[in-house]
């Protein structure tokens, strides 16, 4: 059965990718254009993940998708009522604001014309035409097609989404936001957003995606991101995922750090139907150091997976991971860290920690924290563990007047709020914390 | 440093030092594998009709199966049809005594320090002697029928007590589990089979010594152990082979079953050929080792010490079906060279109120892989469930690898599970503290080794721990003093 819902997939897409081939305007030539044949290949040979793929093991992704689509028809634009957008937007954020709806970058309710020269945001499909020297430096060259089949599926169909390049020895002066909305109001919608993220040398810069679903359709979001960190440069980035139940997500998010680099990663899923994360991070230079936090809170039938992995090439470097996860009534949560130290990354030190609380007996948890090390001058550590609320602790509250779900509600906040104190901007910071009790006062009692 | 490389280099060179082979006139079926011989070894066995439908059931299973290719090792690919499947010692007449086992072979277990008669005087130990597939030798077995409890190669449980052969046998790993186990159950010469009845706690430990022999023989062994309602047994299981070139096959089965509150504890000390220095020979290791608390308050606890084998595959496994049961799994796997290892164990918690602990500590060094493989599962039904898992590696050299792969599954909200892992060389600063306090350093890294792995060692039953200690000291030569 799963078989034949892959094969079916499979072949829609590979007609759908002759129409999209056609719509290019004799672009099918361009350099840019080999690498989404090359992706279309991958994507040929492996299709959608199995039952039996490992990557995919606890998340029935295939078959879900094939329930509800049939991808003859990928990218499509859609109109929102900018009434809608702004109810979205991050409040009190001072930011350049990006918003791509149905995967196409929407240049009416982005602000991103008064930005110094230092500084570039523009649509991918700009950028191909505008910056090809960049592009094809960079373009699909740390996101690998050949180790993700979605990877391959999104660089086969990509065309729109989001440029962004900071010069060297610039500090961007507000945050950039990029708001993904999906419209599944009237009919199911697929957006594959791509983007690209190159920041300079001793810069510094703060991102903050977001992904929304207007409407109660069903919608599937593949999005691929590549963030190039140069030297001595700090990104700061954060992903907050509040798509509605009958969403779909897959986000590749590949960065990619050179020597003296700083990453700080913060993962929220807070809605969303079924999602899978991915963050990759190659630390392929000395010196480097890569902070990866993330939060998953979930209820209903929700399933969140987050994966990520970290890839130390060089040694010297340094990575630290904390995720943490809420399961309540039937929602299943999936976690697979996974530290890879190589022969050459001697003096390695790398920290992992997932920690999970299960607050119902219908809620399940997977969790695979894994280490691969072959350099033997390494300090690497990873624990998990999966629990409920402590007794003491209520007892504590409890025994100080406070209600049974006020005291339950307020240490599932301190256990959530550690996973999300490391965002930069303290906008973003309140914006999360106000969701997440919202959330844990509403679906959590 | 340089000492630490003259260490590292004294220990990867240091040699087998079991390798001998005895001239023993073998009865061999020829090679390969079919029906006709899975006949063959049923008739050679002089099995019932049941035992022979059993096996064949097996092997057409086994037909169409893949051989699994997710393990975190590499081999060339072994041809089943270029195996022996069948060799026993030629013997006329089942020994009575010591006195009628064949001279010979008592000199090869001499080599090996187990002598019988030793054994037999000084620490008390029943021993069921294994060499190739057919058990030669059963001691104090006169001792133990007395309690009831029966102690004996497997094609005589086969013969003597078929219902409880019939009724165990494949009840905790069935036929069509895996691939190996599939292999196991079509082809299986010998093992032990082990009867606690109720209420009896077995007063010495029991051990079988398990040997390779004649070339190009694929051993494939089959354990089972049951444990009746409130028993106790602890079984040990140890194992040295001689030097060959060709790599060997060996796929065993070890099956346990615990009723109410039993108790079993089964301990390992492995040290087959692993290879030479440049990863040639070796035998492979392909082990299906599982056991289940079927009964309340059961226990079952697993010790292993691996150090020998090219590939070690093995998970020991405990399915916590019983409400109070617990299940333990203590291992130390020590690998070099070109050796591999991919091991670690399962614990599936049905049961309320169950726990498990896993503690497993890995140590590699020359080029050799080591990896930890587990699971630790919790069902709806488990409530209160508890695990802690440990898994530490240590790294000796820069071109081995430490690896780690969890796996934690649960699906109630009462269960709680802590993992952690740490990966980590002997540091400079510990050889440091170590040699200012006068302490040399090749004694340092041998303490250092030691305390690292002392938590398992400490599970050992006495009589075993001495073997262990032996083969820790005989794979880390040079390094631990």
């Amino acid at each position: 059965m799963s078989n034949a819902i892959k094969a079916d997939l499979k072949q829609n897409i590979l007609n759908n990718f002759k129409s999209f081939e056609a719509e290019l305007n004799g672009q099918s030539r361009s350099e840019v254009h080999q690498l989404r044949r090359k992706a279309l290949d991958s994507f040929e040979s492996v299709g959608f993940p199995g039952v039996k793929n490992e990557e995919y093991k606890y998340t029935p992704i295939t078959k879900s998708l094939g329930k509800e689509f049939d991808f003859n028809n990928i990218s499509k634009s859609g109109t929102i009522e900018s009434k809608k957008v702004n109810d979205f937007l991050i409040k009190d954020l001072d930011a350049y604001n990006i918003v791509i709806i149905n995967g196409q970058f929407s240049k009416e309710y982005s602000n991103v014309s008064s930005v110094d020269p230092k500084l570039s945001i523009q649509s991918l499909a700009e950028a191909f035409a505008e910056q090809q020297a960049l592009l094809s430096t960079h373009f699909a060259k740390y996101a690998n097609s050949e180790s993700d089949t979605f990877t391959a599926l999104n660089t086969a169909f990509s065309k729109e989404g989001v440029f962004i390049n900071v010069d060297s020895n610039y500090i961007v002066d507000k945050p950039i936001a990029i708001y993904f909305i999906s419209d599944a109001d009237r009919e199911k919608v697929i957006a594959q957003p791509r983007n690209l993220i190159l920041v300079g040398k001793n810069s510094e810069v703060e991102i903050i995606e977001s992904f929304y679903t207007i409407g109660a359709e069903t919608s599937f979001t593949n999005v691929v991101s590549e963030i190039v960190v140069g030297e001595n440069a700090h990104v700061h980035y954060a992903k907050i995922g509040l798509e509605n139940d009958k969403a779909h997500h897959i986000g590749n998010t590949q960065v990619y750090q050179a020597a003296n680099s700083v990453f700080n990663a913060t993962t929220a899923t807070l809605e969303g139907g079924m999602v899978r994360n991915n963050m990759n991070i190659v630390l392929d230079a000395e010196g480097c150091e890569a902070n990866m936090y993330g939060l998953y809170l979930l209820n209903g039938k929700q399933h969140v997976d987050n994966h990520t992995m970290v890839d130390h090439r060089k040694p010297n470097s340094f990575s630290n991971e904390l995720y943490k996860g809420i399961m309540n009534e039937k929602s299943t949560g999936v976690f697979n860290g996974k530290i890879f130290v190589r022969q050459d990354a001697q003096k390695t030190n790398a920290f992992q920690s997932n920690k999970n609380i299960l607050l119902s007996d219908d809620a399940t948890i997977n969790t695979k924290p894994q280490l691969e090390i072959w350099a033997d001058d390494v300090k690497c550590s990873h624990g998990a563990t999966t629990g409920q609320l402590d007794e003491e602790q209520l007892f504590y509250l409890r025994a100080r007047g406070l209600s049974k779900e006020s005291a339950r509600a307020m240490l599932l906040y301190a256990f959530a709020h550690e996973a999300i104190e490391k965002v930069k901007s303290d906008a973003v910071r309140d914006y999360l914390d106000k969701l997440i009790k919202e959330r844990l006062n509403k679906n959590f009692q | 440093m340089s000492k630490d490389t003259q260490i590292l280099e004294e220990f990867t060179s240091s040699e087998y030092k079991y390798g001998f082979e005895s001239n023993i006139e073998a009865d061999s079926a020829p090679k390969g594998l079919n029906e006709d011989i899975v006949r063959f070894i049923s008739h050679k066995k002089e099995e019932p009709e049941w035992m022979l439908e059993w096996r064949l059931k097996a092997y057409r299973h086994w037909l169409t199966l893949e051989e699994p290719k997710w393990p975190n090792v590499t081999y060339p690919e072994i041809n089943y049809q270029d195996i022996i499947y069948y060799s026993a010692p030629k013997q006329k007449v089942a020994p009575k005594s010591l006195d009628e086992v064949d001279p010979e072979l008592r000199a090869t277990f001499e080599k090996l320090g187990i002598s019988l008669q030793e054994q037999k005087r000084l620490t008390g130990v029943a021993v069921d002697a294994v060499l190739d597939s057919v058990s030669v030798a059963t001691t104090f077995k006169d001792k133990l029928a007395e309690l009831g409890i029966i102690f004996c190669s497997f094609s005589e449980a086969v013969k003597e007590h078929p219902e409880l052969v019939k009724k165990y046998i494949g009840s905790v790993v069935p036929v069509n589990d895996n691939y190996f186990s599939a292999l196991n159950s079509a082809v299986f010469s010998d093992g032990s089979f082990c009867y606690i009845p109720k209420g009896v706690r077995c007063p010495m430990e029991l051990s079988t010594y398990f040997r390779i022999n004649a070339a190009n023989t694929g051993q494939f062994e089959r354990t089972l152990i049951i444990a009746d309602e409130g028993s106790y047994v602890s079984y040990l299981e140890g194992c040295t082979a001689p030097m060959r070139d060709e790599n060997q096959l060996h796929a065993a089965v070890v099956e346990i079953y615990a009723a109410k509150d039993a108790e079993v504890k089964y301990s390992t000390v492995q040290n087959w050929y692993p290879g030479d220095k440049d990863g040639k020979g070796g035998i492979y290791n392909f082990v299906t080792k599982r056991g289940i608390c079927a009964g309340d308050h059961s226990k079952i606890s697993w010790t292993q010490v691996e150090t020998g084998s090219a590939i070690t595959w093995k998970y020991p496994s405990c399915i916590l079906k019983g409400d109070h049961s617990v299940g333990e799994f203590y291992s130390v796997a020590v690998t070099n060279n070109m050796q591999q290892a991919d091991t670690g164990t399962k614990m599936v918690h049905i049961g309320k109120n169950t726990k498990s602990r896993i503690v497993s500590k890995g140590v590699s060094a020359g080029k050799s892989q080591n990896s930890y493989r587990g699971l630790v599962k919790v069902f709806k039904r488990a409530e209160n469930a508890r695990n802690h898992s440990q898994c530490d590696s240590l790294l000796m050299g820069d071109r081995c690898g430490a690896h780690t792969f969890p796996y934690i599954e649960s699906e109630n909200s009462t269960a709680q599970i802590e993992h952690e892992a740490t990966t980590s060389k002997i540091g400079e600063d510990q050889i440091f503290y170590c040699t200012q306090r006068g302490i040399d350093e090749e004694s340092a890294v041998a303490l250092i080794v030691n305390g690292y792995c002392k938590e398992v060692l400490n599970q050992l039953p006495m009589e075993f721990a001495v073997e262990a200690q032996k083969l820790l000291a005989l794979t880390l030569e040079g390094s631990v003093g």
